[in-house]
Formats: structure tokens, C-alpha cells, sequence
């Protein structure tokens, strides 16, 4: 018997270290079913290896990581290299994942809203094309718990804010989990739970809003995120002020 | 007699060319083509050692080309040195070793040059049994890799999170690819087993859509570069091995002349 109230996935104490460097420091955290969990944090902070480590890609040298028994993962990974030469189109790049099943295919693309690129190589597709699609291969197993690494990467703001936007009605529809890595919070905001701010060790961690509050946020992106997260949540029309807000982001 | 050393060689040919296009073609979606390289370089170690050993060279060369195989699956997992270099590494450090070892030896006379560029028109029966027996063999072990195989080629990560043995289904790769230079030696010799490999499967790939296309088409393709390749080599009395890679860049190139409005609309 599976019990409900047992976390899908839980870190305890973890510690990850590659070529002499801690990468994860003392990492707690726990991931409810139907919770959307979302990881931020600069360039470096370990986002990605955490998430490696909770996919059970990289074993950490101390701590324990749990997964439900019989937990289906969807996993959508942060890049795709698809050589030019390796001829894949998107119909068959989900078919392979659920066993040839065209319709089963068409209908995962319907959901992210990309049919229109069913019979486009893999290769051609735009940003945030391949963001769908690549979603839309996660979800392929029907899965209790969604691994996002950077889902909105190479898409512009706009299209940043539609996609979480889909994730978010993902996870109401099909009341799945999802643990995400963003780069940034107040595009993210809407669409998660809980924030984890990461940078090697858990900074802080709680609702979007409690974070945004926490010291050690402010420290970590510094005092002018905060004050242009709040631009943006009272007044959702300055798009000037978001894209500089980016670029301060990318800075650090 | 002449009709049966031609015969000969043109099925030799053959046999090596079908075998080349799925692997070709995997080696080019992976980005082994140096890969491939150093294994056929290493080649001439497994030659010289069958002579030390007094054993087959073909069986040197496969035991030479499965240890190499089994060396640099461990070596990619450092980060001290690039996998580009140490391939360079391995190909040049074995292929050295290979003609110094052969050098100490002084009772052994080899044909270097059937070695290094092939010897096709030399293929006897027991060959012929050879290509087809382990490239045969070769081809079903890729055939039954296929599906995991394409999985991984898309991203591993994605693969083993999906519950596939990566690191198992690599290992098998990477062993059937060495078997298959060691099949390919005899026809093209070690400096152009590559060119077998990754000629056809790039010729193939603005015709096809999907990858078993293009693994078929790349077959397809090596099939007429081996049989142009010896009708050009007979009548200009040209060295075998390097005139069936002729024809297939000659291939490659008239491919490149076809409009790409002929070609099927999802082919980049």
C-alpha cells in the first residue's frame, strides 16, 4: 500500500561533490504530490545538479535522496543536441517515447499547444517550439511528477510567461508534481507553490511572496529585484521594466 | 579464375557496404567519426600482435579493437584531457606501435599496404564467410539495439530517466562497432574504414526522413560506390580500396546537385 501522505520525493541532508568542489551543501527539501516546487538561484548555484541528483543521474557522496515506490517521472532536460545529420521529426520524437502511438502523440502535442509543428524535423523548430515539444515528451508516461530544467530557456519574455502559464494548468489538469529550476522568480511566481532559493545551500525557502520578503533573497539578487518584482506584480504592463530587470539577472 | 576473384571481391564489397550504412549512419548522428577512426588505426597493433602470438590476425585485430573499445569507454569519464585528444592519443600511439612491433619482427614479411588501404581483389572463400558471418552477426546486434540505441542518440539523460540501461546498451555499441572495422579492414584497409562509414550515411541523409531511411539508403548508397569503385578500378587499373572512396564522394557530391525540391519535404 502506497501511503498518499508520503512525500513523492525527498533530499535529506544531501551533499554533492565533482572534481574536489562541493556542488550541494546540507540540501533538505520534500516534494508533496500535486506541489509545484520551483528552484532559483544565479548561474553556478547547483540547480541543475540537484535536479540530476533527484532524478537519481547522480548519486550524492552524502545524504539520502527518496523516491516514491513506483513513482513515474517525466523529465524534460535543459538542452536538446540533435546532430544536423540525425533525421527526427517532432511525430517521431514523441512516438518512439509511447510506443508508435500516432494519435496518443498528436493529442500530448494539442495539450502544450504545438500541433502545428507535428511533421517538422526536430531541427527546425524555434525556442520555444522545442520547449513544447520537449514538454510534451515528459508527459508522454503520464507522469506523477514533471522535471522541468529550465523549461522557458531560449524564449522571450512573453513566451516565458505563457509557459508557465501551460505548466501551471499541467499540473491543475493532471495533478501532477512539478519541480522546475528557473533562473529567475517573478515570471515564475503564479505558476509554483513553493520557492527554493539555491545557491550550493538552500538560502531560503517558502511561498513565493514569503521569499521575495527573506533577506537572503534580497542578498542573493540584490535589493533591485526585489523592487522591480514589485513593479511587476502591481502593474503587469510594464514590459520595460521586466526586460531590465533580465538583464540585471543575466548579469549576475 | 578472373571472373571469381571479381565476383569475390564484388560480394566482399557488398557484404562490407550493407553492414556500413546503419553504423555509418550512427556514427555520424553521434559524432563517433574519430571514434571510428581510432579504432581502425589500432588495427595494426591487433596485426602485428596475431603475428607475435602466431594467431590469425583477424582475431588480433578484433581483440586489439574490443580492448581499445573497453579503454576508452573508462577514459571518457575523466575531465583531465578532451575526448579529441585522447582519441588522438590512442589512434596515432597504436598505430606507431603497431609498425614498430611488426619492424622487431624480423622473420615476418607484411604487405603494409593491404593493410593500410585493403586488399579487396585478395578475398578468398574464407573471407567472404568472415564478412558475412560476423558482419551478419554485427548487423542483428545493431538491429537489436535499435530502438534504445535511437533513444540515447536523442539524450541519454532523457534515456535513463525513462528507464533505459545506458550505459550497458553503449558498451554493446561500441563493441559491435569494433567488430564491424575489423570486417571493413579487409575491403578498404585501416586508413579508410571511416570513409565507408561516414561517406554513404552523409550522401544518404538529404533523402531521408527518418533515421531507418536513411540506414537503408546509406547501405543502398555504399553498395554503388563498392561496385563503381571496382569497375573503375579494373578499367583504369587504379588501387581498389581508394577508388571505391572515390565513387562514393563522387556520390556524395552528385547528391548534393539534387534540387532540394525533389527531396522529401522533412529532409533538412
Amino acid at each position: 500500500m502506497i501511503d498518499q501522505n508520503q512525500p513523492l520525493l525527498s533530499l535529506a541532508a544531501v551533499n554533492y561533490a565533482s572534481g574536489g568542489r562541493l556542488l550541494l551543501e546540507n540540501i533538505d527539501l520534500q516534494l508533496q504530490a500535486g506541489e509545484v516546487l520551483t528552484v532559483i538561484g544565479p548561474n553556478g548555484a547547483g540547480k541543475t545538479t540537484l535536479l540530476r541528483v533527484a532524478l537519481g543521474l547522480l548519486q550524492p557522496q552524502q545524504g539520502t535522496v527518496y523516491r516514491r515506490a513506483g513513482v513515474t517521472i517525466g523529465y524534460m532536460p535543459q538542452r536538446l543536441q540533435l546532430d544536423p545529420t540525425f533525421p527526427l521529426t517532432v511525430k517521431r520524437f514523441l512516438a518512439t517515447a509511447c510506443h508508435n502511438d500516432r494519435k496518443r502523440a498528436h493529442r500530448l502535442l494539442g495539450e502544450v499547444g504545438a500541433e502545428q509543428v507535428y511533421d517538422s524535423p526536430m531541427q527546425t523548430l524555434s525556442g520555444g517550439e522545442l520547449q513544447r515539444v520537449l514538454l510534451a515528451r515528459a508527459l508522454v508516461r503520464e507522469p506523477d511528477l514533471l522535471v522541468l530544467d529550465e523549461p522557458v530557456q531560449g524564449v522571450d519574455v512573453h513566451g516565458q510567461v505563457e509557459l508557465y502559464q501551460l505548466i501551471a494548468n499541467i499540473r491543475d489538469q493532471r495533478g501532477c508534481a512539478v519541480l522546475m529550476v528557473s533562473h529567475d522568480l517573478h515570471l515564475v511566481m503564479a505558476a509554483t507553490d513553493r520557492v527554493l532559493c539555491l545557491n550550493r545551500h538552500i538560502c531560503c525557502s517558502g511561498t513565493p511572496e514569503a521569499v521575495t520578503g527573506h533577506p537572503a533573497y534580497a542578498e542573493l539578487f540584490g535589493p533591485l529585484a526585489v523592487n522591480h518584482l514589485a513593479v511587476y506584480v502591481h502593474d503587469r504592463n510594464h514590459q520595460h521594466d521586466h526586460c531590465a530587470h533580465c538583464d540585471r539577472n543575466l548579469k549576475i | 579464375m578472373n571472373e571469381d576473384f571479381f565476383l569475390r571481391a564484388l560480394l566482399g564489397g557488398l557484404g562490407v557496404a550493407l553492414i556500413a550504412g546503419p553504423f555509418g549512419s550512427f556514427v555520424v548522428w553521434r559524432r563517433l567519426a574519430y571514434f571510428g577512426e581510432t579504432l581502425a588505426h589500432s588495427a595494426l597493433l591487433g596485426v602485428a600482435l596475431g603475428f607475435l602470438f602466431h594467431l590469425n590476425p583477424t582475431v588480433g585485430i578484433i581483440v586489439v579493437c574490443q580492448l581499445l573499445a573497453v579503454l576508452l569507454f573508462y577514459s571518457r569519464r575523466q575531465r583531465h584531457l578532451s575526448g579529441d585528444t585522447l582519441l588522438g592519443i590512442f589512434a596515432h600511439g597504436a598505430l606507431s606501435l603497431g609498425l614498430v612491433v611488426l619492424a622487431f619482427m624480423e622473420n615476418v614479411r607484411v604487405d603494409l599496404m593491404a593493410y593500410l588501404f585493403g586488399d579487396i581483389l585478395a578475398i578468398g572463400p574464407a573471407d567472404l564467410a568472415w564478412i558475412f558471418g560476423a558482419g551478419g552477426l554485427a548487423l542483428l546486434g545493431l538491429l537489436w539495439l535499435w530502438k534504445p540505441l535511437l533513444a540515447i542518440t536523442i539524450h541519454e539523460d532523457l534515456a535513463r530517466v525513462e528507464g533505459i540501461a545506458v550505459d550497458r546498451i553503449n558498451w554493446l555499441f561500441l563493441a559491435l562497432i569494433a567488430l564491424t572495422v575489423a570486417v571493413m579492414m579487409k575491403v578498404v584497409g585501416l586508413l579508410l574504414v571511416t570513409s565507408l562509414l561516414i561517406i554513404p550515411a552523409a550522401t544518404a541523409r538529404r533523402f531521408a526522413a527518418g533515421p531507418e531511411v536513411m540506414a537503408v539508403l546509406a547501405s543502398l548508397i555504399g553498395c554503388l560506390a563498392v561496385g563503381f569503385g571496382l569497375y573503375g578500378s579494373f578499367q583504369w587499373d587504379t588501387p581498389t580500396g581508394p577508388s571505391i572512396v572515390v565513387a562514393a564522394c563522387l556520390l556524395f557530391m552528385l547528391g548534393l546537385l539534387v534540387p532540394r525540391r525533389w527531396l522529401p519535404g522533412s529532409a533538412g
